[in-house]
């Protein structure tokens, strides 16, 4: 097929969900001609999330309207080396989003920061513990770049969102009521936290009681109107429980859509096309520098698109399996460990437990994504966690995201799951359940990772993604920890029952656990260990810039989406105030 | 081509005004009240069920959900016609899943490997259970009583009937997934008549606005009529 060949444009953006806009955004700025290509469509508050229709469970939670169409593209999933993968034929594990806005038009809105330490995992865990701590087999590396270089470009996120929350350390001084374990940040959020439900209120008392810290969850979801640096009006939340793979009807949640669209809208230097699935990024002879890349359009034309940078910026996912079908990059062998494309997936791993009450109605279908309160006291490198044997750790919280019946109804053990005897319990406990959760952070290992299926195809003919995961001990040890405590914490609040779930080997791909899958084209110091500078900048192709949670080495013990924001906004200035007077290697 | 951000939240905020998203409890309750359940539909409305696997659909729905004090039976709630409905469009002729081979078994955790999408998973089980339910109880299985056909759902659920060409416990995790739809989705979906699933736990439907009550309903039940997208 000959590609039509279009006009070169200075910077060609792949992908327009968080990452993609803010990049999109900011080199329009600065005065480059920029092309945004998005496979799916165009989405906006008005009018694709409009009320009362985008509150429909079915149609959103369900069937995952807003998500990539998997008849066209998946990937495969084997939990060892020595499986045969199978293509993941359903959604379950993890929504892959497609369209304007990306996963960034339908998230909770949990808005973190990651912990100074965890930029820096092997150095703290070698210092503190001597290299012979980190098990063999564990990938820990550190990012290449620092909190405190982060921190200006995590405020700059947190204030283009809006994001609602109460610092907890601003320039060292402790805050009350923020999270105390934070790094240090210039200045607190740009609005104050969201309202507390009733189950994490109870949830507060109990963690306090155990001598914890618990705080309210920072938020993209606003407490009050806002209008953003960019000029963007956003709305107050009215707490109505459909976040999490719904578009929001009140433009109340940061989203590329909410904050940043209409900036971009207004540059003539910039531009967008929809159903544009790209294909491959085009390489000249040295293999050293990209010219540009190739896309199908809405019709399956093949196009071409000339550009002298390429902000590589979809999800984790097609992140690495555009760099592999392009032969950028040496692919990981996990047989020898050399290679670096495809190397370091991780993921996030859960644990809690449930609990039922006679004598407490919680009302759970109130809440908004990222109501909550969060307990960090368990994180990585904040308790001393040697003698318990892990590195890293996990978040404690209960979030109440909004509880509707199709997707949240547990029962325990014992109790049918049809019949009149599921009725009269779920007419009886729909409205009396709630869940303290344990959201763990996930190492790296030599045989986590993604590289080209062998078997399977996507629409196009190309190779799907292969994903290789289990979960290791360290990480069932930190669920294992964590769900205790809060089987205690439980405990306290007296329920009539009480189901403690502690994550359990083998994963599975199949019940929904959460999208923050992280890796496989990862930043750091050496690049015989990762694929993009601390520039986020590619080692072996100068002109590209791969960007998302592609690029963190392994994955923390929050939501990813602050990170991604950071890092955007810092490789952005780095391509701005660097790159961009001398194009070529920032190292 | 993208409006004005103060136009859009202007637009929302008199969507908020004309009621469909209330502020009070008080309001909310006088709220059209949920009509009485329409009349079930009966075998000519189908659209993709055949009479032997409608006779089927109907009364085991209303084994899943039988009719008690809580609510009427799945039938009677239009759960037989959610799920032919479901089957007859994208979601059950598989539009979205990726359905190409090879086709090996798998391990349980990679998930769905049935070489058939949701509606053909229907079309091969039911004949397959009715030919058991002929060979156990010389019946098909609307014809038993409601402890046989109890028990035959159980065989599906613990594996303890062959349906052939697939494992039973993957259809009945199937079918029992759809009846929850049907119970709880919008009743635009043809499930959930009367909002009565929805009643059943109290769950409000598209009402949605609870940013004045969340912090003052601590233990206190916040009873309104439940609103679904068509009110």
């Amino acid at each position: 097929m000959t590609a039509e060949r279009l006009k070169p444009v200075d910077a060609v953006v792949i992908g327009m969900g968080w990452a993609g806009s803010i990049l999109a955004n900011e080199l329009a700025a600065a005065g480059l001609s920029v092309v945004g290509l998005e496979r799916g469509a165009m989405r906006d508050t008005d009018p694709d999330f409009a009320l009362p229709q985008v509150h429909d469970e079915l149609r959103y939670a369900l069937r995952h309207e807003l998500m990539q169409d998997l008849s066209r593209e998946t990937l495969t999933f084997r939990n060892r080396s020595d499986e045969m993968a199978l293509p993941m034929r359903q959604y379950g594990s993890f929504l892959l989003g497609d369209g304007f806005g990306g996963g960034g038009s339908h998230w909770n809105g949990q808005t973190f920061r990651f912990l100074p330490q965890d930029f820096r995992a092997r150095a703290f865990y070698e210092e503190r513990y001597g290299r012979q701590f980190v098990p063999d087999g564990m990938n820990l590396q550190d990012w290449g770049v620092s909190y405190d270089e982060l921190e200006p470009h995590y405020d700059r996120f947190e204030y283009l969102c809006g994001i609602s929350g109460k610092a907890g350390n601003i320039r060292g001084t402790i805050q009350a009521g923020g999270n105390p374990f934070e790094g240090p940040r210039s200045r607190d959020y740009p609005n104050p936290p969201m309202k507390s439900s009733y189950a994490a209120t109870l949830f507060g008392e109990a963690a306090t009681g155990f001598g914890k810290h618990p705080f309210v969850s920072p938020s993209a979801n606003l407490s009050r109107p806002y209008t953003n640096p960019e000029g963007q009006d956003l709305g107050a939340c009215i707490v109505c429980g459909f976040c999490e793979r719904f578009g929001c009807g009140m433009a109340a949640r940061a989203s590329p859509q909410t904050t940043l669209l209409g900036a971009l809208s207004k540059k003539t230097n910039f531009e967008w096309r929809s159903h544009a699935q790209v294909t491959r990024l085009l390489l000249d002879a040295t293999r050293k520098r990209v010219t540009g890349v190739s896309y199908l359009d809405a019709q399956g034309r093949l196009v071409e698109q000339p550009a002298d940078l390429v902000i590589l910026s979809a999800f984790v996912f097609n992140n690495v399996r555009l760099l592999l079908l392009s032969g950028i990059g040496a692919p990981y062998d996990p047989a020898g460990g050399a290679g670096t494309v495809g190397r370091n997936f991780a993921y996030q791993a859960g644990g809690g437990a449930t609990l039922w009450f006679d004598d407490k109605i919680l009302n759970v279908f109130m809440g908004s994504g990222a109501l909550g309160t969060v307990v960090d006291d368990e994180n990585g490198g904040i308790a001393d966690h040697a003698a318990r044997g892990f590195i890293g750790g996990a978040t404690l919280n209960v979030f109440s995201s909004g509880a509707k019946p199709m997707e949240y109804r547990d029962i325990p053990p014992g109790v049918p799951n049809w019949g009149s005897a599921w009725k009269q319990w779920v007419a009886k406990y729909y409205n009396r359940t709630m869940s303290i959760g344990c959201r763990a952070s996930v190492m790296s290992y030599r045989d986590t990772y993604l590289d080209l299926d062998p078997t399977y195809r996507d629409a196009a003919g190309d190779q799907l993604l292969r994903l290789t995961f289990d979960w290791h001990d360290n990480e069932l040890i930190i669920s294992r920890y964590a769900t205790a405590l809060i089987e205690r914490m439980g405990a306290a609040l007296n329920p009539a029952r009480m189901l403690a779930q502690p994550e359990q080997r083998p994963y599975s791909i199949e019940p929904y656990q959460s999208t923050h899958c992280t890796g496989g084209a990862v930043m750091g110091t050496d690049p015989r260990t990762s694929v993009v500078n601390r520039y986020l900048q590619s080692w072996d192709v100068p002109n590209l810039f791969v960007v998302g949670a592609s690029a963190f080495p392994q994955n923390a013990a929050y939501g990813p989406t602050g990170t991604v924001g950071a890092l955007a906004y810092w490789a952005a200035d780095a391509i701005k105030t660097r790159y961009l007077k001398s194009p070529g290697s920032l190292l | 081509m993208h409006p004005d951000r103060r136009t859009v939240l202007k637009a929302l905020g008199a969507v908020g005004a004309s009621g469909l998203v209330v502020a009070d409890a008080t309001a909310a309750a006088d709220a059209p009240a949920a009509a009485a359940p329409p009349a079930a539909g009966g075998a000519s409305s189908y659209v993709f069920f055949n009479s032997a696997e409608s006779a089927w659909v109907e009364a085991a729905v209303s084994r899943i959900v039988p009719a008690d004090e809580l609510s009427p039976s799945g039938f009677d709630l239009g759960i037989a016609t959610y799920i032919d409905r479901q089957l007859a469009g994208a979601y059950g002729q598989g539009a979205k899943m990726y359905l190409q081979g090879p086709w090996p078994e798998g391990t349980p955790q990679q998930g769905w490997q049935m070489r058939m999408a949701p509606a053909a998973c229907y079309r091969v089980a039911i004949p397959r259970i009715d030919a058991h339910c002929h060979t156990t109880f010389g019946a098909t299985f609307r014809a038993l009583d409601e402890a046989n056909q109890d028990a035959v759902l159980a065989g599906l659920d613990n594996r303890s009937i062959d349906l052939v060409d697939l494992p039973s416990h993957q259809f009945f995790k199937l079918f029992l997934t759809n009846v929850m739809e049907g119970l709880f989705s919008d009743p635009i979906y043809g499930g959930n008549r009367g909002k009565l699933g929805w009643k059943m736990v109290g769950f409000p439907g598209v009402y949605g606005n609870y940013v004045d009550v969340i912090d003052r309903y601590f233990d206190r039940p916040f009873d309104v009529a439940p609103l679904g997208i068509a009110d």
